[in-house]
């Protein structure tokens, strides 16, 4: 218990017998308590509870002829990061001399996702039904990133193109790639925007 | 009235079960806890929505706001021997008490040059250092194309990739080569160190970016 003993009758005189102290079995417990918390104060403080988390980018090997590099067809999305920090401009299919065909959007949740669902979005359902499947059991573990690789990567999925500008920070690179990931979009490549490309948007006055 | 009794001796209880508790979660947190290193320039990774956890086996490249480059891994044997593959590449010397504290340190953002002087001061001019510091350079060089940071990559992921097939490390547990970028950098910087994966020999095509947690969730 918390209190400080007293010592027990102790032989003074002179003739009184030899007995053995009389000790409580009781110890006094608060600088051990005392100890106990200072440690586990320092330990709760020191942990590092929320691990990092990471994305895992796969960039394309370096080709060695570059006789088949895929080309750009008329589907596919192309994303123009800038400076600047409320706007991302995209357009479909082919660059073209024409600034009517960039059009515009935000990082938010209304923008550049809305953006990425629509046009993605026969992908979207097949990727929920089969989800819906493995959820019921009715799949395996390996058929199961077998196929949603199957369709994530398929033809009919819309191939996006993400042209990020000098100026353009990191942090909506990120942005991008990670609402790429949650849109289900599994064919996406970083490329760095052409100079006849930058040219005309510069006379457009989409970047700097 | 009655008076009422005060009770003479003084107040205690029993603190057994509140040691206990204490103890066991002293244990609890003992065991659990796994120190956060000293990172020598303060990072703040964007937030993304995935769920995976950074693997533990990492080579890891730092980038901060103002686009310096750190080079970062951990094992004492490795970097050891990714210390001897620099000696060797820049002709220096190191003392077996230098190889020894260079093993048991994390963060590195400077150039070649003043590895000697970083490696000889203590904890504290080691700050002082990492406060100042430039980033490992870049710009590529004669005998080596992506500059000093090439070659740290270049000899940290061989002496990684030694150390697992010394150990027999399961495919999926292998050294993965991971990017900490800050979210303002600018994406430039990052660029250029992913073409310096790209461009080692053998290539990293495939590696990680690190990223906070977003809190806010999907529909």
């Amino acid at each position: 218990m918390a209190e400080i003993m007293e010592s027990g009758g102790g032989g003074h005189g002179k003739h009184q017998k030899k007995r053995a102290k009389k000790h409580s079995s009781r110890v006094d417990m608060t600088p051990m308590v005392d100890l106990g918390f200072l440690l586990l104060t320092f330990f709760v403080l020191t942990t590092q509870f929320s691990k990092p988390k990471e994305m895992e980018i796969n960039m394309p090997v370096k080709p060695k002829d570059t006789s088949n590099i895929m080309t750009v067809d008329t589907t596919s999305l192309t994303l123009l990061l800038t400076e600047k920090q409320e706007k991302v401009y995209y357009y479909y299919g082919k660059f073209k001399n024409d600034p009517s065909i960039i059009q515009t959007t935000d990082y938010s949740k209304e923008g550049i996702r809305k953006v990425f669902r629509e046009s993605n979005k026969n992908v979207r359902e097949q990727v929920k039904k089969l989800k819906e499947k493995y959820a019921n059991h009715q799949l395996a573990d390996t058929a199961f990133k077998r196929m949603l690789m199957d369709i994530k990567g398929g033809k009919e999925a819309r191939f996006v193109i993400v042209k990020a500008d000098e100026k353009a920070k990191y942090k909506n690179v990120i942005d991008v790639i990670d609402e790429l990931n949650v849109a289900d979009v599994g064919k996406y490549a970083l490329i760095d925007i052409s100079p006849a490309e930058k040219q005309q948007l510069k006379a457009w006055g989409k970047i700097n | 009235m009655a008076k009422i009794k005060l009770p003479r001796s003084a107040p205690s209880l029993d603190m057994t079960p509140m040691v206990d508790l204490a103890f066991l979660l002293v244990t609890f947190f003992m065991l659990t806890a796994k120190f956060r290193v000293n990172e020598a320039v303060p990072i703040n990774p964007p937030a993304s929505h995935s769920e995976k956890i950074l693997p533990e086996n990492t080579l890891l490249v730092t980038v901060d706001t103002a686009g310096h480059v750190f080079f970062s891994m951990d094992g004492p044997d490795v970097r050891r021997n990714l210390l001897k593959d620099i000696a060797t590449t820049y002709k220096m010397t190191f003392t077996p008490e230098e190889y020894k504290r260079f093993s048991l340190m994390t963060d590195y953002g400077l150039p070649i040059s003043k590895l000697h002087d970083y490696i000889k001061g203590g904890e504290k001019e080691r700050g002082a250092m990492d406060k100042k510091a430039t980033g490992i350079p870049i710009d590529s060089m004669a005998n080596a194309p992506g500059g000093e940071l090439g070659n740290w990559i270049f000899y940290g992921y061989k002496q990684k990739s030694i150390h697992d097939q010394q150990n027999k490390i399961p495919r999926d547990k292998q050294c993965r080569i991971a990017i900490k970028g800050d979210g303002q950098t600018n994406y430039f910087k990052i660029k250029r160190v992913i073409k310096i994966f790209q461009d080692n020999n053998p290539a990293i095509n495939s590696f990680q970016l690190i990223t906070n947690q977003e809190t806010e969730n999907l529909d």
